[in-house]
């Protein structure tokens, strides 16, 4: 674990909302190749922490950097410009384009022209070859080639899930943030999406927020438990799952009964 | 593959036919119909170059905006300026003079105004018209409530704009060529992303796009086709006043693209020739007894709104769309 290739790392990173930290004193990188999961329970302050990578919110102390850039304060624009795709915990999609638009959209947001250049306005979008083939490629990863032509907001739970993974990969982006992606997903769906993760895994760094603990601790390289906006632990998944405090603030008994069987 | 839209945005080949037919109607009007009714329809036309602007905002990129009346005034206003008492101006310095002139006033005022929503979208866009309207009313070096006259339409070399029925051939062929232009635009990629920034802009933002720059962009071209449609109006009038940018103009845009059906631009402009006309039916109403109905046509052009908008939300092109028997479009939880 030398030569880890660190792509986006967050150092003491706090969002207060009036007197409450909903993410106090956080740190955290993430590695090519690696799964990096969160894990805490409701209010831990995960999606916020989320929200924070992403530029949705400013930090109100601490530090981003992505790549070699410090990206603290930026605009979520522009660090999805600069290779940070999101998906969104609660869908976050065109519902009413179709799917394919829904992707082809997304891929084309890497080849956008300048908005004042008139000569741009009467190009024919659908005829970007290489955003049409960013866009079939990220319809395949996600499985979603039979649903092409569905109206997004009409097509399943599932579906839906798997199109924000979709549009996510179609801006091709280095680092995945994915906020639970297993959410709300049926026993096939979430199989179908933890091997996509797994596939991914080698080309990209993933953050994952995630509350499905089998499909945590079969894809988690590395886990980091928040409870009341902190970390108390951040390890691998085996060191984890054995740490005491983690078993008594969070997993309890119960928990960590599942997950000695997950095991 | 049918892709299921609530704007109408592909156009079934039943409305482009409709559409085709229009412009033909339009091409052979002024051989059937008398000058009263021929200017009437030169008047439709300009209408219909504003409210398809309007569309660009409010359909395409759900940017309702109570102030573009201010984009058509100004740029009427910049004609009357450069046009010389004893002689016409050249159409070729005048008209980018007086679309660049609305286009930079939406370039600023857009700067300020995109970054709000909603609401708050349609009451700067209103406050900064109502400024600019006082600016001209409260001005006796601007015209005033009076406004200007112009004593010639512009000179535009070997086409005579002051032949009626030439001038009526120069604004249908803008009305084309703004019409193929916007939906020529509507499936670029800048016009892709506008309907994105409507359908959903914190995604948008999330995969990258710059929606600022985006509608800004729209606000600017929006403000210069309101522009163009104004020189015309000025020129064909010959005449200016703060009317033209006032409250009353805007809302009538607004109701013109609601009308006819948001958000493909065959709706502005469908809306823009029937709310006209409905205006000229309800003004001629008969005397019935001692009640002047004509008198009243405000309240029957609002009422006939209400109606519409309650029986056909997607306006008249829904309608056409709906007696052709194409499928109807439902609307998908959009936020």
């Amino acid at each position: 674990m030398t030569d880890r290739n660190t792509l986006m790392s967050a150092r003491s990173l706090t969002k207060r909302f009036g007197g409450l930290a909903a993410v106090n004193d956080v740190s955290l990188d993430l590695w090519l190749g690696h799964i990096h999961a969160v894990i805490g329970p409701n209010g831990a302050g995960k999606s916020t922490l989320a929200n924070l990578l992403s530029g949705d919110l400013p930090p109100t102390s601490g530090s981003i950097t992505l790549g070699e850039h410090n990206i603290t304060g930026w605009t979520p624009e522009k660090i999805s410009r600069r290779g940070l795709g999101r998906s969104y915990q609660k869908t976050n999609i065109f519902s009413t384009f179709t799917v394919w638009d829904n992707v082809r959209l997304s891929a084309q947001s890497r080849a956008q022209p300048s908005p004042f250049n008139p000569l741009a306005w009467l190009q024919a979008a659908g005829r970007m070859q290489a955003v049409n083939q960013r866009a079939e490629r990220a319809i395949e990863l996600a499985g979603l080639q039979d649903r092409r032509y569905a109206q997004a907001g009409a097509t399943s739970h599932g579906e839906q899930r798997q199109l924000e993974i979709a549009m996510t990969l179609a801006t091709d982006p280095k680092v995945l943030l994915l906020d639970e992606p297993l959410a709300g997903m049926g026993q096939g769906e979430a199989e179908r999406m933890v091997q996509l993760l797994l596939r991914l895994k080698s080309e990209h760094a993933i953050l994952l927020v995630e509350h499905d603990m089998d499909a945590v601790f079969t894809l988690a390289d590395h886990l980091t438990v928040m409870v009341n906006g902190q970390v108390i632990a951040s390890d691998t998944p085996a060191a984890v799952r054995a740490n005491a405090n983690v078993q008594a603030a969070y997993l309890g008994e119960e928990s960590a009964e599942t997950l000695g069987e997950a095991h | 593959m049918s892709t299921p839209q609530i704007h109408l945005e592909t156009l079934p080949r039943s409305i482009q036919l409709v559409m085709l037919l229009g412009f033909a109607a339009l091409a052979a009007f002024p051989f059937v119909g008398t000058d009263f009714y021929t200017a009437m329809v030169v008047r439709m036309m300009i209408l219909a170059i504003l409210a398809m602007s309007l569309d660009l905002l409010q359909g395409v990129t759900g940017l309702v905006s109570l102030g573009h009346a201010a984009y058509f005034g100004l740029a009427g206003y910049v004609l009357a300026f450069v046009t010389p008492q004893n002689e016409a101006i050249s159409l070729y310095t005048s008209l980018p003079l007086a679309v660049g002139g609305a286009a930079l006033a939406a370039l600023v005022i857009g700067f300020l105004v995109v970054r709000t929503h909603g609401i708050y979208f349609i009451m700067v866009t209103m406050a900064f018209a109502q400024m600019i309207f006082y600016i001209f009313f409260d001005n006796k070096a601007l015209g005033g409530s009076d406004g200007l006259f112009l004593n010639f339409r512009p000179d535009a070399g070997i086409i005579d704009l002051e032949n009626k029925r030439v001038f009526y051939y120069f604004t249908l062929g803008c009305l084309l060529a703004v019409y193929v232009f916007l939906r020529r635009l509507l499936w670029s990629p800048f016009g892709r992303a506008l309907s994105g920034i409507r359908v959903n802009e914190h995604r948008m933002r999330a995969l990258g796009f710059n929606t600022f720059g985006h509608k800004l962009a729209a606000f600017t071209l929006a403000g210069a086709l309101a522009g163009l449609a104004g020189y015309l109006w000025a020129a064909q009038t010959g005449f200016v006043n703060p009317e033209l940018m006032g409250f009353h103009m805007s809302a009538h845009a607004i109701m013109m693209v609601i009308l006819g059906g948001m958000g493909n631009f065959a709706g502005a402009m469908v809306g823009a020739f029937s709310f006209e006309y409905l205006l000229h039916v309800f003004k001629d109403l008969p005397e019935v007894g001692s009640f002047k109905t004509g008198k009243h046509w405000q309240m029957w052009t609002g009422l006939f709104i209400v109606a519409l908008v309650v029986f056909a939300p997607k306006g008249i092109l829904g309608l056409v769309n709906r007696a052709f028997g194409n499928k109807s479009v439902q609307e998908a939880g959009h936020d």
